[in-house]
């Protein structure tokens, strides 16, 4: 639970009744009030004591702290969430998804993981999904093959990087390499913490703390917030299924419900150390997109297994107060032109995802009009008369399409044939077309509709 | 600071269903914690995960997901024992050849291929009708006569049929799925309804699975507030168990279409996502997510 401004107006001066008014507002009262929701700084009050000052900020942060890793224009922030459930508000910052490279691996592997990241890019309803960074992991005995790796990598991508190394001195090393990069290091660990501080306070870097348990976690966490190092994430080092769910959901309940500091951070999970086993890799995945990580270390990405992720992330993280029907209007799809077929179908959100995504994966240029059928999929539209030759004539005059197109072709969902009549009657000037039963038959139906017209 | 594990525990319980009779006989619900909080709750019954056998066949069905079963798809008997043999808890029956739209089948044929069906396993049945809802009072009907008194899992009972489908289940010693479209208000208003036909121990809820990146997010969060609402707020009527009847919807994407490897993880992301918003029921096509799925049931991953 956040602060209040009725608990803030009492550390105000003189108790909240000085009302000075120098901070632009009539009141101390109107002042906590704002201060309280965000919306004003709490340097606008001049008279407000040091100590209450820095006990204000500390109980005005966010409860779970916003970390960002990498410089420049390609960084990654993780953490800043507000809720336990997406339905409460809207999860805010993705989880990062990296890509780990251990330093024994073949050349080949790594050029091939560095070029994966770079190039595996997905659009998917008008968004673009990729993986975000790359995990370098110290294993060869020595370190020159590690520092190797690290040089190698920093030319070719200035994409976000995690540093793992159980040798201190190793990681610390290689953290000079990179410090203009600021990196994440991993592990910060009871025995090695003291170096890790000594070595980040005038080189910038994030730090991952790894612990054997989450109650582990808090000496550590607060003995880097006392050296004033707070860009940290947390690792309470579960290694299977269900001992992993068990201590994201207790970090993010401390976080939130307790608003318990020492462990108002984003976590790091590693199906990459959990399994060998792809199959489940990708299980673990897609538990910990759900299950409140903020960065999830992969042992490799390929296409087949990358896109159910990215997918799986990104409708997690959507808004779900969005109601799920869409606007009423004409969507081109494919850069449709005067003779492109017409379509018509529900504004349900989903019969829209569904019907405009086998449009598209058609490739063949459309207009797809979508109809206000009170958020209705086809069928129960149809039911509810929403969706029927009376209502939807009059749409088709107003919606514009006719001015768009110089055909007067319209197809209709297969599953409302029965209204072909009726729209006939109701649409005179239009030929009325019983398109396919299922949208997935859209992909193999369109091309030779299209086809068969030009002949 | 001194850290303190925030447990919580709930007065509200998910009610315990009995599927099938006898032996072969397993229980769903019975929990008062979150999905997969087994660190904070009392025992209950894991999560089932059931491999679907359709009546019509697997013509349409995408080639990786039918290789498993490619030489019993036209027997349903043959088919639900490969299903057991490639290790599902239970079979999930779908009636689609009762479609009037598409093969028709007869209400009394239907009924056939279940009886067959149930005297050769020995398993619990779910049985879908092919949602067409005056067909399916039809076929329901016939179906729960037929198998009087075997406790199957019948369904779907929806908004327009669910007094009549509700009373062969209640005069028949039987199950239903109550189905609504991603509605949490239309879900209790029908769960409301059915109570005043049979006690929630008989109910199942299906509120729709949609697949990942068609809608998944909202099936995960109506499952997710169904089982909040049931478990941490202690609404009885919004107390039953869930089924997730998914591996149709994730094997007719294009993803799933298109690649044997994309089509595998679509369909166990898209179960793992729903088992963790609350699904006590995966029903899913393919074998070895089937498997995949039971060992992080079972807390073998």
């Amino acid at each position: 639970m956040a602060i209040k401004g009725t608990d803030i107006v009492k550390k105000l001066p003189e108790g909240g009744k000085k009302n000075c008014r120098e901070c632009g507002l009539p009141t101390c009262f109107a002042f906590a009030m704002k201060l309280a929701s965000g919306g004003i700084a709490i340097d606008k009050c001049p008279y407000i004591s040091p100590e209450v000052r820095i006990e204000l900020e500390d109980a005005l942060s966010p409860p779970i702290k916003p970390v960002t890793i990498g410089a420049g224009a390609n960084i990654l922030t993780v953490g800043d969430e507000q809720v336990l459930y997406r339905h409460e508000k809207t999860f805010i910052h993705q989880p990062g998804m990296a890509v780990l490279i251990s330093d024994d691996e073949p050349a080949e592997a790594v050029d091939a993981k560095i070029k994966k990241l770079k190039e595996l890019q997905f659009h998917w309803v008008g968004k673009v999904l990729k993986a975000d960074m790359l995990a370098l992991r110290h294993v060869s005995s020595g370190r020159t093959a590690f520092e190797a790796l690290i040089k190698k990598v920093l030319p070719v991508t200035d994409c976000p990087l995690m540093l793992i190394s159980d040798d201190t001195e190793a990681l610390l090393d290689a953290h000079r390499l990179c410090a203009d990069r600021k990196p994440l290091l991993y592990p910060a660990t009871a025995q090695n913490l003291g170096k890790i501080i000594a070595a980040i306070q005038n080189r910038p870097a994030a730090v991952a703390v790894k612990a054997a348990g989450v109650e582990s976690l808090v000496p550590l966490t607060s003995r880097l917030k006392e050296a004033g190092l707070e860009d940290i994430l947390l690792d309470p080092g579960s290694r299977n299924l269900q001992s992993a769910i068990r201590d994201q959901t207790l970090i993010r309940r401390a976080a939130l419900k307790q608003v318990f500091r020492p462990l108002g951070y984003p976590t790091v999970a590693f199906p990459c150390f959990m399994t060998g086993d792809r199959q489940r890799e990708i299980l673990l995945a897609s538990t910990f997109i759900i299950k409140y990580a903020g960065i999830i270390v992969l042992s490799d990405i390929d296409e087949h297994s990358l896109l159910p992720l990215l997918v799986q992330r990104m409708n997690i993280y959507t808004d779900p107060r969005i109601p799920m029907s869409m606007e009423e209007k004409v969507y081109p799809i494919n850069n449709p032109d005067a003779s492109s077929p017409v379509l018509i179908t529900t504004n349900w959100a989903l019969t829209y995802f569904i019907v405009s995504s086998e449009i598209e994966s058609s490739k063949v240029p459309s207009w797809l009009c979508v109809k206000e059928a009170g958020g209705l999929g086809v069928l129960t539209a149809w039911a509810a008369g929403k969706f029927s030759g009376d209502n939807i004539a009059p749409f088709i005059k107003k919606c514009s399409i006719e001015s768009k197109v110089n055909h007067r072709r319209l197809i209709i969902p297969g599953k409302v044939a029965r209204i072909r009549h009726e729209l006939t009657e109701a649409l005179p000037d239009w030929d009325i077309i019983v398109g396919p039963r299922e949208a997935n038959e859209i992909p193999s139906y369109l091309p030779d509709l299209v086809k068969s017209w030009k002949n | 600071m001194e850290y303190k594990a925030p447990l919580e525990t709930y007065t509200g319980r998910v009610k315990e269903v009995t599927l099938g009779k006898g032996a072969g006989a397993l229980k769903i619900g019975g929990g008062n914690i979150l999905p997969l909080h087994y660190f904070e709750g009392s025992t209950v019954h894991r999560p089932l995960v059931a491999l679907e056998v359709n009546d019509n066949g697997a013509d349409r069905w995408a080639e990786w997901v039918v290789q498993p079963y490619k030489d019993v798809v036209s027997d349903p008997v043959k088919w639900a024992k490969r299903c057991l043999d490639l290790g599902a808890d239970l079979i999930c029956l779908h009636l689609d050849g009762t479609d009037p739209q598409g093969a028709n089948r007869s209400a009394a044929e239907a009924a056939a291929i279940v009886e067959k069906v149930l005297s050769e396993v020995d398993v619990p049945l779910i049985v879908y009708g092919c949602e067409d809802d005056k067909k399916d009072v039809e076929v329901l009907t016939a179906v729960a006569e037929a198998c009087k008194g075997e406790n199957l899992l019948l369904g779907p009972a929806v908004k327009e049929n669910y007094e009549a489908v509700a009373r062969a289940v209640a005069d028949n010693g039987h199950c239903v799925i109550a189905q609504t479209p991603i509605d949490l208000n239309l879900e209790k208003e029908l769960n409301v309804k059915l109570l005043k036909q049979l006690p929630p121990e008989r109910i199942v809820i299906d509120p729709l699975s949609s697949a990942l990146g068609y809608g998944m997010e909202y099936s995960f969060t109506i499952m997710e507030r169904t089982r909040q609402i049931g478990v941490v707020f202690g609404d009885v009527a919004m107390q039953m168990p869930i089924i997730a009847d998914l591996g149709g919807e994730c094997w007719k994407t294009n993803q799933a279409r298109a690649d044997r490897e994309q089509g595998m993880h679509w369909e166990s992301v898209t179960a793992m996502s729903l088992l963790l918003a609350g699904a006590d029921i995966l029903v899913l096509r393919h074998p070895d997510n089937c498997r995949l799925l039971k060992e992080a049931i079972e807390g073998k991953i």
